[in-house]
């Protein structure tokens, strides 16, 4: 009797359905781990440019602690980081040095652009070694707007990261 | 050496009260040694102003160190005069050793000739570097060079500090240099 | 000379034993700054730093604006010590414009800087643990200073950047109930930073990476052209507060801190001995302080200097700050320079780190009180 409902035809549609039910048994839950433990465990390289520097180590500080958020001060190499915050100015001096940076991360990485000098080069948009902007040498996925932000701001920041890893395809 | 109001009246711009007596007592120094070489600009409590031509400025620069006793460079600036086609480089001067002279800023000017269409390092427009005087005025003096194109004779290693490596344009602090939108 | 090289570049022969290193613009400290330096093993020969990966072009953007629009800009080179960077340039145009500042809005200049001082110590003092690997000496500071940075946010409006200082006096009066809050607030942290005398300056992580290295002789220091805490640990007795006093600096009893030894081990103390120092001074000025009174002398709408210059300085947090103005009767300034504390020491650095050891570079580099983007501008 199951070689009668063997048929090649049948069989096709069996192993079709098994992909969907696999998928949704065990592609969409280990997506959702892979994505999870990616999202609490962001390590950031440290871009400390100029002005926003001081309120990023204030918010890894211990009133504004952001290390309950997974990202830690790693003061490794960038060969174990999976986030850059540009906190400051970046200039034309040190924009190629910036996408060096960037190339040199493993995958995936994100980037957060942090105060207004990064997301459209802010006071200093008329200055002749300013980078208006870091949209020409990094694709961002946060833009994170003050002068300097507040470290709550920036804590927002990475949360708003963190919703956006969640709904990512884990790759 | 008696000072008296009215026979430094030309020199320091028709002023009718009279200067104040330390600081005096500096550019009379200067004036009794140089005498023509270097005009005072000003004397003011606790600042003193004081011109040079460009080749006499190592001269002026040693007695300034060995008789009055000033032993640091505090910042050397250049000033762009387009009308006037000059680059003035002030030189603020002032002591560690010295206990009277703790408040005391000398400011030596300058003036090297202007051209328009700068080549820096191979024009006009060089003067000699003070650094084996005044060993401080290293750095301070690259940044000069790279921000107006004044060329320091002397100066062991004139290579630009804080610009990018590739910058070709004019030297940012010149007059002519315009910003974007400006 | 061998070829004409146009200035800017050079000539560089590969050697075999030496090797070059570059200690590159990103590194895990704080600070956009490059070394080049070049090592026989683990000794090191020749250092050439390169500045400048954060040079912002304050001084040819101050010429296109105004003397109170340039404020924003030109307090950004250390943010968290604005004050003290902006006092300069108010002094500087107060001369220029002919203007009287009152005696209240002296003592709330002075309290302001004061802070500020303290405020930058201990941000300067979290990155020197990180540098030495010491993370307790991060994590106390960055909490400690939270405290002043309250007691500024509630005179100022701001954390950091605080854009208080304005030519003519200050922009706002304090609260109401600020003397009190402010003395609260100093007292305690007085007693904390007391304790960093044995968890930091008694601890032989500490002591053995910094005592002994970088030594700057007492000559050295003065020919060099050193200043601020760099030159205190020298031996060498100049504070600008003492020496040239501004504001009502005269009518305080200030104590300057000297130590002789020259080494990186003086120069991380002195800072910490001079914000004790600066808890006093707040003290001093909260109880002098007229209590009442205005804060600002109005000004006319563009205000033009005349045909003048004037060079000021401060003692700020890195050391004696001077700004040097050209007006030419116009509303915006001629020629604005800054003589910052940092650009300053920074001949230091290829003149202390020939002969060290490679490991020592980095207690050696940031015990000059060297601020990245103050010596860049």
């Amino acid at each position: 009797m199951l070689k009668d409902l063997l048929t090649p035809y049948n069989a096709n549609v069996f192993v079709g359905k098994l992909g969907d039910v696999l998928v949704k048994a065990i592609g969409a839950p280990l997506g959702y781990a892979i994505n999870w433990s990616r999202l609490w465990s962001l390590w950031p390289v440290h871009i400390e440019t100029a002005c926003c520097s001081v309120e990023f180590g204030a918010a890894s500080g211990p009133r504004y602690d952001v290390e309950r958020f997974g990202i830690i001060e790693a003061f490794g190499s960038l060969r174990q980081c999976d986030l850059v915050v540009v906190q400051g100015t970046i200039t034309r001096k040190m924009a190629p040095r910036l996408r060096l940076v960037y190339d040199q991360m493993p995958e995936p990485k994100f980037v957060i652009a942090m105060g207004a000098c990064a997301i459209t080069g802010g006071l200093y948009f008329d200055s002749y070694n300013v980078l208006p902007g870091i949209d020409g040498v990094l694709p961002v996925d946060v833009y994170v707007p003050g002068c300097p932000p507040r470290p709550e701001t920036l804590i927002q920041g990475c949360m708003l990261l963190q919703e956006k890893i969640k709904r990512m395809k884990a790759r | 050496m008696s000072t008296t109001p009215e026979q430094t009246k030309p020199v320091a711009k028709a002023e009718t009260k009279e200067l104040p007596k330390f600081e005096k007592s500096i550019t009379d120094k200067l004036e009794a040694k140089f005498a023509s070489k270097v005009a005072i600009e000003f004397v003011k409590p606790t600042r003193i102003r004081v011109k040079v031509a460009k080749e006499d400025i190592l001269d002026v620069a040693k007695f300034i160190r060995d008789e009055l006793h000033f032993d640091h460079a505090e910042s050397v600036t250049g000033v762009d005069y387009p009308d006037k086609k000059e680059i003035e480089v002030v030189y603020h001067l002032g002591s560690y050793t010295d206990p009277e002279l703790a408040k005391q800023i000398l400011a030596l000017a300058t003036g090297v000739p202007r051209e328009d269409d700068p080549n820096p390092g191979n024009d006009s427009t060089k003067l000699a570097s003070l650094r084996d005087i005044f060993y401080s005025v290293e750095f301070h003096e690259r940044e000069c060079f790279e921000m107006l194109g004044v060329y320091f004779e002397g100066h062991p290693d004139n290579r630009r500090l804080l610009l990018p490596e590739d910058w070709s344009d004019l030297p940012p602090l010149r007059k002519d240099f315009k910003l974007k939108g400006r | 000379m061998t070829t004409q090289l146009p200035p800017g570049l050079q000539i560089e022969k590969v050697d075999e034993k030496i090797m070059t290193l570059n200690v590159g613009p990103q590194h895990p400290g704080s600070g956009h700054m490059r070394l080049i330096v070049k090592v026989d093993g683990d000794y090191i020969v020749s250092c050439d730093p390169d500045p400048g990966y954060v040079h912002r072009g304050e001084e040819k953007m101050a010429e296109h604006r105004n003397y109170i629009t340039n404020i924003p800009h030109l307090e950004r080179p250390v943010i968290h010590d604005s004050c003290n960077i902006l006092y300069p340039y108010c002094l500087g145009v107060e001369e220029l414009l002919g203007l009287e500042v009152p005696e209240r809005a002296k003592y709330i200049r002075v309290i302001a800087a004061e802070l500020n001082r303290c405020v930058y110590t201990q941000y300067w003092l979290a990155i020197y643990g990180i540098f030495l690997g010491h993370s307790t000496m991060f994590m106390w500071p960055a909490g400690d200073r939270e405290l002043l940075i309250d007691a500024l946010e509630k005179m100022t409006g701001a954390r950091v950047t605080h854009a208080y200082f304005v030519p003519g006096g200050i922009r706002n009066d304090v609260p109401a109930n600020f003397e009190e809050m402010c003395l609260r607030r100093v007292n305690y942290f007085e007693k904390r930073i007391k304790e960093y005398a044995d968890i930091f300056y008694d601890n032989p992580i500490l002591i053995s990476r910094t005592e002994g290295s970088g030594v700057l002789s007492r000559n050295d220091a003065i020919r060099l052209g050193t200043t601020g805490s760099t030159l205190r640990a020298s031996g060498v007795d100049f504070d600008v507060r003492t020496k040239e006093p501004y504001d009502v600096y005269d009518e305080l009893d200030i104590k300057t801190n000297v130590l002789k030894a020259g080494d990186s081990y003086a120069r991380s103390k002195i800072p910490w001995l001079d914000m004790l120092e600066s808890c006093n001074i707040i003290r001093q000025a909260l109880q002098k302080m007229p209590k009442s009174g205005s804060v600002r002398v109005k000004l006319k709408p563009n205000p033009k200097g005349g045909n003048d210059e004037v060079y000021k300085r401060v003692e700020s947090g890195r050391g004696a700050l001077g700004c040097y103005i050209v007006s030419r009767s116009k509303p915006e300034p001629y020629r604005l320079k800054m003589s910052v504390g940092s650009f300053r020491n920074l001949i230091c650095l290829p003149y202390l780190l020939k002969g060290e050891k490679l490991g020592n570079m980095p207690a050696v580099y940031w015990s000059l009180n060297y601020w990245p983007v103050e010596a860049d501008r």
